[in-house]
């Protein structure tokens, strides 16, 4: 039972601050429309993106890595979409496709200097961050709107559930629905998280960051693990990407800044540690929701500046570093 | 090839930066044969290994496997592992964020039929192996739950599990205690039934004698010659190994047994203890003498000086220094009442490989002076050159980064450290530990000197012999308690060991 103590005390205590939050918003903000199933789908449908960010940002965390060019990457992509159906007229599946093979080529670039040539990985996706996001300076400077059909479609596309509704005061029956952006993350988040859990990849992650010297003893090819996880963490930033231009629908510079610091924010407070070897994509999901959840909260409260959100965040990563630091140091004393 | 062998090495050569690490040293290695691999510190052991499993690459010379036609050249310890050469390291090198069946099997998991990690077959088959080997382990849980001595255990599972044709066990009993090893020894010997052929590197010779069918031994780089147990008795054993006629190790003990009560009190601790570690203690020490703890791994004997040294902040008690009550709260304040500690955990606690062997050697006396006042570089060079020399420290220049030097090597920076600082107490928790005779030798012999001049040191070590050389007096721990002293005529073998056993259960 108590197999893996220390991470699902520390996850438990994430899951219980989102509902606690959760619960307090629906208590002030409840007269409001916080009691809606809807402001919680609203929630994983503003956050689409970042949680599949989140997911690969995770893969490379548990690493001992990071992975800080993921925000200008997913503003490169929705750039290129933009200027793709606008300038290129390219289809809509060639774009998608091209903005997964940038995130591949992107991956394995930013994943080679760093297993291979042995680089800082700071340092190598910083220069990634700042390539990504002159590149996209570069298609174009303006604010370019999405025009293209099927990308309009595909956002506009509601997927009502047939439970959790509300009647509204006019008496007309409101159907909670996600959007499609939504069911791509929660793909994401399943694969992930099973490929972490049940794949010799996953397992070679969480083995790498624990002791990469004893993984390459044990036969295991750390630099290609690593390599992997970065490209992993790419692709699945192009696929955020593409759920995040479904919300905004356009493409300009100043999108997706500071998406990084979310994803390893997220990460952070979902249990997973920055030295690697630790954490769960689950742990990270509900890091992206409290996030999300701050973020309403702020929004429903209506007078609140939204840096205020960032305040409540700063805090709640504090806790959570100290939580860590803490479960670290009564494990060593139980052992003696 | 001649019958039955399973491995030859013929003629290898490596070179490290200014040194001839290895100089066409043959190795040859038989079914079911326990071979000792022996030598002084950069004696090559550790080299000749590493070009065995692929670590290093070598220059020269070839390697034959049986089953394989031709040199095999490993790439990495991946490509020896599939070849059948596994290897267990002198530190456990496991993932402690991972399950025990996990460390087991990682890289070879069972897997589904779906292409994904088997969990239930693999922690099913951790058990049984766990069982097969008598430990108490469960596979479940997490590799840092346990001590340090059970995740060798596993470390050297994962590679009994593993069908190797040849077993590397490079100084596996550095961190066991003698029930562990004699564990680990009855696991070597099925092991040889099974016509596995192991390397065996230590620094034991009692082991050497207890466990192996032959010994090679390497002295400088070179082979000096291998040779059956039976023809090589200690005696020629260690004079191969030194390579010069061999100072009687019995000889050191000269008139150390004498009686240092009647000195004056130089520390006395009362009720000292540290929350779950140390139970309260009470120790008083002589100027001169020479105090020894000992006890089972695990019974506080590290435990006792670091909280006497205040690297743990005691939770109970006082210590007087000279007569004057004394607060210690962190090793600062030891080191400035003139007190040392030489770690038994030197690759986190001492040494700092980045730097030059002078810098590592004046750190302690710069941080006593204070960052304001530097020593001025002739002196450094004056202070190095000395250790240097006493110590008989191997190294290129007083220059070179100490992570270039052997590990043996790196043990005397530190200990040059600590009697730079010329300071009045010197506690050495393990500092023989996994270097070679010679240089153990050295060691007693400084701490019976150092004594004499009316310095105090704490002798920590898990060799009672080289206590009872060294000692004026034993602590005896158990179970993180002070259990008992003995001094003087007392001291001898079977006094210490019945203390420390306790006469609970056998």
């Amino acid at each position: 039972m108590n197999k893996k103590r220390s991470v699902n005390v520390l996850l438990l205590i994430t899951i219980l601050l989102f509902v606690v939050m959760y619960m307090a918003g629906i208590v002030i903000y409840g007269s409001k429309g916080f009691t809606h199933f809807q402001t919680f789908l609203n929630i994983l449908i503003n956050n689409a993106g970042l949680i599949c960010v989140t997911c690969g940002m995770t893969c490379v965390m548990l690493t001992g890595g990071i992975d800080i060019s993921v925000g200008s990457l997913v503003a490169m992509d929705c750039m290129i979409i933009a200027v793709g159906v606008t300038r290129w007229m390219w289809p809509a599946w060639a774009l998608i496709l091209f903005i997964l093979a940038v995130g591949v080529l992107f991956g394995l670039v930013q994943g080679f200097c760093i297993a291979y040539l042995e680089i800082q990985p700071f340092i190598i996706t910083m220069a990634g961050m700042f390539f990504a996001r002159g590149m996209t300076a570069v298609l174009d400077v303006h604010q370019i709107s999405v025009t293209d059909e099927t990308f309009t479609k595909l956002s506009s596309l509601k997927i009502t559930l047939p439970f959790g509704g509300y009647t509204n005061p006019k008496g007309m029956y409101v159907a909670p629905f996600i959007r499609i952006s939504v069911i791509i993350a929660l793909i994401v988040v399943l694969l992930t998280g099973f490929m972490l859990r049940k794949t010799r990849f996953g397992r070679s992650l969480y083995a790498v960051g624990g002791n990469q010297v004893s993984a390459t003893l044990m036969g295991l090819d750390v630099k290609k693990t690593q390599l992997r996880a970065y490209m992993l963490s790419s692709v699945l930033t192009s696929i955020g990407g593409f759920c995040y231009v479904l919300n905004t629908m356009c493409g300009t510079t100043t999108q997706a800044v500071g998406m990084e610091m979310s994803a390893i924010s997220s990460a952070v407070i979902g249990g997973t540690l920055l030295t690697g070897g630790v954490g769960t994509i689950i742990g990270s999901v509900f890091g992206v929701l409290i996030n999300g959840t701050i973020s309403s909260l702020v929004k429903f409260n209506g007078h609140l500046l939204a840096s205020w959100a960032n305040i409540v965040t700063a805090f709640l990563l504090m806790l959570f570093i100290v939580l860590q630091a803490v479960f670290a140091k009564i494990r060593e004393m139980q052992k003696k | 090839m001649e019958d039955n062998v399973i491995l030859t090495m013929r003629g290898i050569c490596m070179t490290f930066p200014g040194v001839k690490a290895l100089d066409h040293v043959d190795f040859t290695l038989r079914k079911g044969e326990i071979m000792a691999l022996m030598g002084e510190n950069g004696a090559g052991k550790s080299t000749l290994i590493k070009c065995l499993t692929g670590v290093n690459k070598y220059e020269a010379g070839e390697i034959h496997l049986e089953g394989i036609k031709g040199a095999i050249v490993n790439k990495d310890t991946l490509d020896a592992q599939k070849k059948g050469i596994s290897t267990v390291y002198q530190e456990v090198n496991l993932c402690p964020n991972l399950s025990v069946a996990e460390n087991l099997f990682i890289g070879r998991e069972p897997m589904t039929k779906f292409h994904t990690v088997d969990r239930r077959a693999m922690n099913k088959r951790a058990e049984e192996l766990m069982k097969s080997l008598n430990l108490p382990v469960d596979v479940r849980r997490k590799l840092e739950d346990y001590s340090i001595a059970l995740q060798e255990m596993v470390a050297i599972a994962r590679a009994v599990d593993m069908d190797s044709k040849v077993l590397i066990l490079d100084e596996p009993t550095s961190s066991l205690d003698d029930q562990e090893v004699e564990k680990l020894f009855t696991m070597m010997r099925a092991l040889k039934k099974k016509g596995v052929g192991i390397i065996f590197v230590t620094h034991f010779l009692e082991q050497v004698y207890e466990v192996c069918d032959s010994i090679t031994v390497l002295r400088n780089g070179r082979l000096v010659g291998s040779y059956p147990v039976a023809e090589l008795p200690r005696v020629r054993l260690v004079a191969a190994m030194l390579g010069k006629d061999f100072d009687d190790l019995a000889a050191i003990k000269t008139d150390s047994t004498e009686d240092k009560s009647k000195a004056p009190v130089y520390l006395e601790a009362k009720g000292l203890s540290h929350t779950g570690t140390i139970k309260p203690f009470d120790l008083t020490i002589h100027k001169g003498e020479v105090i020894g703890l000992t006890g089972l791994l695990g019974s506080g004997r590290s435990e006792m000086a670091r909280v006497i040294y205040g690297a743990d902040r005691a939770s109970t008690g006082s210590i007087s220094i000279n007569g004057k009550p004394s607060k210690i709260k962190a090793p600062i304040d030891s080191m400035m009442l003139g007190m040392g500690m030489l770690p038994d955990d030197r690759k986190v606690e001492g040494i700092i490989g980045d730097l030059s062997v002078r810098e590592n050697i004046c750190l302690a006396i710069q941080a006593k002076a204070g960052i304001f006042k530097k020593i001025p570089m002739q002196k450094q060079i004056e202070i190095a050159d000395k250790y240097i020399k006493l110590l008989e420290i191997k190294t290129a220049s007083r220059e070179t980064l100490v992570k270039q030097l052997s590990g043996g090597n790196q043990q005397k920076v530190i200990l040059a450290r600590w009697l730079a600082t010329n300071c009045d107490f010197l506690i050495l928790d393990e500092p023989t530990r996994g270097i070679d005779i010679g240089t153990k030798t050295e060691i007693q012999k400084l701490v019976i000197q150092l004594a004499k001049e009316g310095k105090s040191l704490i002798f920590i070590s898990s060799e009672i012999e080289e206590m009872l050389r060294t000692c004026n007096r034993m602590v005896v721990l158990r179970d993180g308690a002070k259990v008992g002293e003995i001094e003087g005529r007392d001291m001898n073998q079977m006094s210490v060991m019945d203390a420390i056993a306790g006469g609970a259960e056998k």
